[in-house]
C-alpha cells in the first residue's frame, strides 16, 4: 500500500501539473494579498477562488489522472495485491498533491503577510472541496471507460454543486416564500459540500452580522459549537462518501 | 431731614445687602433638602463631599447647586432624586444614584418642570431610570454629563436626556449609555445637540419625535440596540455624526419616517447593518456622507420622494442601495461607488457610463430575506452581471448619471 502510494505520488509529480498549480495558487494569493490589506477581504475573494477554481481543477486533474494511469492500474491489479488498495494509493496521492498546492500556494504568501483564523478556515475548506471533488471524478472515471465521458460526468458535478443546485435552491425559496424558510435553506445548504463551505466562510467574517434577520439565524447556527460540529461533520461526510462509492464501483469493476 | 437721608441710606444698604446671593455650606450628614428650604432666592449651596440619602428634593426658587468633588447623592431606589420647578437653576458636579425604577412617575436623576434658563453640567448619573428628565421648559444648557445605566431589557429603564416640549436648549458633550434611549426629543424646537457619545443604549441612541428646527452635529451613535431612529419632523440638521455597529435584525445607522426638508451632510456610517432606512421623506438632502461597511448603505423606500443624494461614498457594502417598489422620484449624483465599473475616457473624474447601485440580488433579497442564503454564490454572481448588462428586474431610474472614479475625502472632527 506504502509503496504504491509513492509510485502514484512519483508519477503525480512527474507530470508537472501539480508544480504549476501550485505556482498558479501562490499567484492569485500574492496577487490578491497586494490588492487589498483588509484581511477580510483577503478572506472573501480567495473565497471565490475556492469555490470556483479549486473544485473544477481538482475534478478534471483527478479524472485525468485515473485514465492517465489506467494501464499502471490494471498491470498493478493483475499482481498479488488488494484492489483496494490500488484504488486507495491512486486517489490518496491525488488528494494529497491537490491539498498540498492549496496549502503551500496560500500559506506562503500567509507567511509573508499574516493570517488570522478566518484565513486558516478557509484553507480548511479549500482541502475539503479539493477531496470532495477529487472524489467525485474517481466516481465519474469508474462509471464510464471513456476519458472524454468521464471528464464531461466531472464537469457536470462540477456544475451542478456550483450553479444548478442553488438555481434550484433559489426557485425553492421564491415558490415558498410565504413560508417561514430559514430552516428549510439550512438542511438544503448541507446537501451541497460548496454551499456549506461557503456558508461555513461567510459566518466566520464580521459581515455575515450585518445581514439582516437571516443572517443573524444562520450565524446563530453556525456560530454555536453545536453548528460548528454539525457542519464539519457533514463535510466530513461530503469526503468520504464519492470515495467509498468510488470504491465499491471499483472493487467489482472489470476492466 | 438729614437723619431721615441717612436712614433711608442705611436701609437701602442693608436690602442690598440681603438681597444679594450668599453661599451656604452643605456638609456631609446635613440635609440638601433642608438647605434648599431655608436658602434664599438666588443663593448658591455648596455641597462637601460625602454622601447624601435622599429623594425627591423640591427647588422651587432660583439656585444654583455646587457639588465638590461629586458628593454621592443616593435616591434609595425611590422615585426621583431631584424635582425642579423654577426658572435659574444650575446644579453642577454631582452624583446622582439609584433612583426608582418606575414608569409611574417616570423616575429621574433630575426632573425639570417650566423651567427656563437652568444649566445641568459636569454631573455623574448611575443607576437611574430617567436620566436627565425636562418637560415644558426652554433655554436649557446641559452639558458634559455622564449618564449610565444597566438594564437587561428595554423596559427596565428609562431615556438618558429626555426633553419633552422644550425649545431653545443646548446639548452639549454628554456620554450616555445603557439607557433605552440616549436622547430622546418630544415636541422639541430650536435646540442643538453636539459632541455627544451615545453608546450601548437598548433602544435607540437618538429619538426624536414632531421636533422640528434641530441640529445634530458631531455626536457619535455606537451600538445602540436599534440605531437612531426619528420621525415626523421637518427641518433638521445632521451634520458630521457618526453611525456605527448598529448590527442586527432591525437595527439602522439612521431610520428617518417623514422627515421633510432636512439636511444630512458630512456624516459617516459605518458597519450598520442597514446605513440609512427611509420612509415617507421628502425634500431631503444628503451629501458628502460616507458608507462603508453596512449590509445595506442605504434602503429607499418607494415612498420617498424629491431627495437628492450627491457627493457621497460607497464603500464596501454588501448592497449599496435597495427598494421595494419600480418608481423612483429621488436624485442620485456625482456619487462615488466603488462598485462602479465603468471608464473615464475624457478624464474629466465623473465616469461616462451611469451606474446602477441596485443589483438584481438585492431585489431578490428584499422580496424574499432568506435568499440571502445565496449571497456570493457564483449563481447570484451570473444573475447580477447578466442584469447589470440587460436590466429587467431592478428599478430603470434608480441611476446615478455622473458617477465619481475617485472617492471624496470624508472625514470628521469626533473621530
Amino acid at each position: 500500500m506504502f509503496k504504491l502510494l509513492k509510485y502514484a505520488l512519483y508519477d503525480i509529480v512527474k507530470s508537472r501539473f501539480a508544480l504549476l498549480y501550485t505556482l498558479f495558487m501562490v499567484l492569485v494569493a500574492i496577487s490578491i494579498y497586494q490588492v487589498s490589506e483588509d484581511m477580510s477581504k483577503v478572506s472573501l475573494s480567495l473565497l471565490n477562488i475556492m469555490l470556483m477554481i479549486v473544485p473544477l481543477i481538482s475534478a478534471i486533474f483527478a479524472t485525468t489522472h485515473f485514465f492517465n494511469n489506467l494501464e499502471f492500474t490494471e498491470l498493478m491489479l493483475a499482481q498479488p495485491v488488494k484492489r483496494r488498495d490500488v484504488f486507495l494509493s491512486q486517489i490518496l496521492a491525488v488528494m494529497f498533491v491537490l491539498s498540498l498546492a492549496i496549502v503551500i500556494g496560500f500559506g506562503v504568501p500567509m507567511i509573508l503577510w499574516g493570517a488570522d483564523s478566518s484565513v486558516l478556515i478557509l484553507l480548511g475548506i479549500g482541502i475539503g472541496l479539493s477531496v470532495v471533488f477529487a472524489g467525485l471524478a474517481f466516481l465519474a472515471s469508474v462509471l464510464t471507460r471513456d476519458k472524454a465521458k468521464a471528464i464531461g460526468i466531472s464537469l457536470s458535478f462540477w456544475i451542478y454543486f456550483s450553479l444548478v443546485y442553488d438555481g434550484f435552491v433559489l426557485y425553492l425559496i421564491y415558490s415558498l416564500a410565504d413560508y417561514p424558510l430559514e430552516k428549510p435553506t439550512l438542511a438544503l445548504v448541507f446537501l451541497n459540500p460548496v454551499d456549506l463551505g461557503r456558508i461555513i466562510m461567510l459566518m466566520q467574517l464580521d459581515i455575515s452580522a450585518l445581514m439582516g434577520y437571516t443572517g443573524a439565524f444562520f450565524q446563530d447556527f453556525f456560530g454555536s459549537a453545536k453548528g460548528i460540529l454539525l457542519s464539519s461533520a457533514v463535510m466530513f461526510v461530503w469526503m468520504i462518501l464519492p470515495v467509498s462509492a468510488a470504491m465499491r464501483v471499483f472493487k467489482r469493476k472489470d476492466f | 431731614m438729614k437723619t431721615v437721608k441717612l436712614l433711608f441710606l442705611t436701609l437701602f444698604i442693608l436690602m442690598t445687602v440681603s438681597l444679594e446671593a450668599s453661599t451656604i455650606r452643605v456638609k456631609n450628614g446635613q440635609s440638601i433638602q433642608s438647605a434648599v428650604t431655608l436658602a434664599a432666592e438666588g443663593d448658591t449651596l455648596i455641597i462637601e463631599k460625602g454622601t447624601f440619602a435622599e429623594n425627591e428634593i423640591t427647588i422651587r426658587k432660583p439656585l444654583t447647586l455646587i457639588g465638590e468633588s461629586y458628593p454621592i447623592i443616593d435616591g434609595r431606589a425611590k422615585g426621583n432624586v431631584f424635582l425642579i420647578a423654577s426658572d435659574n437653576v444650575h446644579i453642577r458636579g454631582l452624583k446622582i444614584i439609584n433612583t426608582g425604577m418606575s414608569n409611574m412617575d417616570d423616575s429621574a436623576g433630575i426632573k425639570f418642570f417650566d423651567s427656563k434658563n437652568c444649566t445641568v453640567e459636569d454631573n455623574i448619573l448611575e443607576e437611574t431610570f430617567f436620566g436627565l428628565h425636562f418637560s415644558n421648559s426652554s433655554n436649557l444648557t446641559i452639558k458634559n454629563n455622564r449618564l449610565s445605566s444597566h438594564a437587561e431589557r428595554e423596559y427596565q429603564t428609562g431615556n438618558g436626556i429626555h426633553l419633552w416640549k422644550c425649545r431653545d436648549s443646548f446639548i452639549e458633550g454628554n456620554t450616555v449609555s445603557g439607557h433605552r434611549d440616549g436622547i430622546y426629543l418630544e415636541f422639541v424646537t430650536n435646540t442643538v445637540s453636539t459632541g455627544n457619545m451615545i453608546e450601548a443604549n437598548n433602544r435607540y441612541g437618538l429619538h426624536f419625535m414632531f421636533s422640528h428646527d434641530n441640529s445634530y452635529i458631531q455626536n457619535t451613535f455606537r451600538k445602540n440596540g436599534a440605531g437612531v431612529a426619528v420621525m415626523y419632523t421637518r427641518n433638521v440638521l445632521m451634520k458630521e455624526n457618526i453611525f456605527e455597529e448598529n448590527k442586527g435584525a432591525s437595527s439602522y445607522g439612521i431610520l428617518l419616517k417623514d422627515i421633510t426638508d432636512s439636511e444630512v451632510i458630512g456624516n459617516i456610517f459605518r458597519n450598520n447593518t442597514i446605513g440609512i432606512y427611509m420612509e415617507g421623506c421628502s425634500r431631503s438632502t444628503f451629501q458628502k456622507n460616507s458608507f462603508t461597511q453596512n449590509g445595506w448603505a442605504l434602503k429607499l423606500m418607494a415612498s420617498c420622494d424629491q431627495n437628492t443624494f450627491e457627493e457621497n461614498n460607497f464603500i464596501a457594502n454588501t448592497f449599496d442601495i435597495s427598494t421595494n417598489g419600480s418608481v423612483v422620484l429621488n436624485t442620485l449624483q456625482n456619487n462615488y461607488w466603488d462598485k462602479y465599473e465603468g471608464y473615464d475616457l475624457d478624464k474629466n473624474r465623473t465616469g461616462d457610463v451611469p451606474y446602477r447601485p441596485i443589483s438584481l440580488f438585492s431585489v431578490i433579497v428584499e422580496k424574499i430575506p432568506s435568499a440571502v442564503i445565496l449571497w456570493r454564490s457564483f449563481l447570484v454572481t451570473l444573475l447580477d452581471r447578466m442584469e447589470k448588462v440587460i436590466p429587467s428586474i431592478t428599478p430603470e431610474n434608480m441611476i446615478d448619471n455622473s458617477p465619481k472614479m475617485r472617492p471624496y475625502d470624508i472625514r470628521t472632527a469626533n473621530t
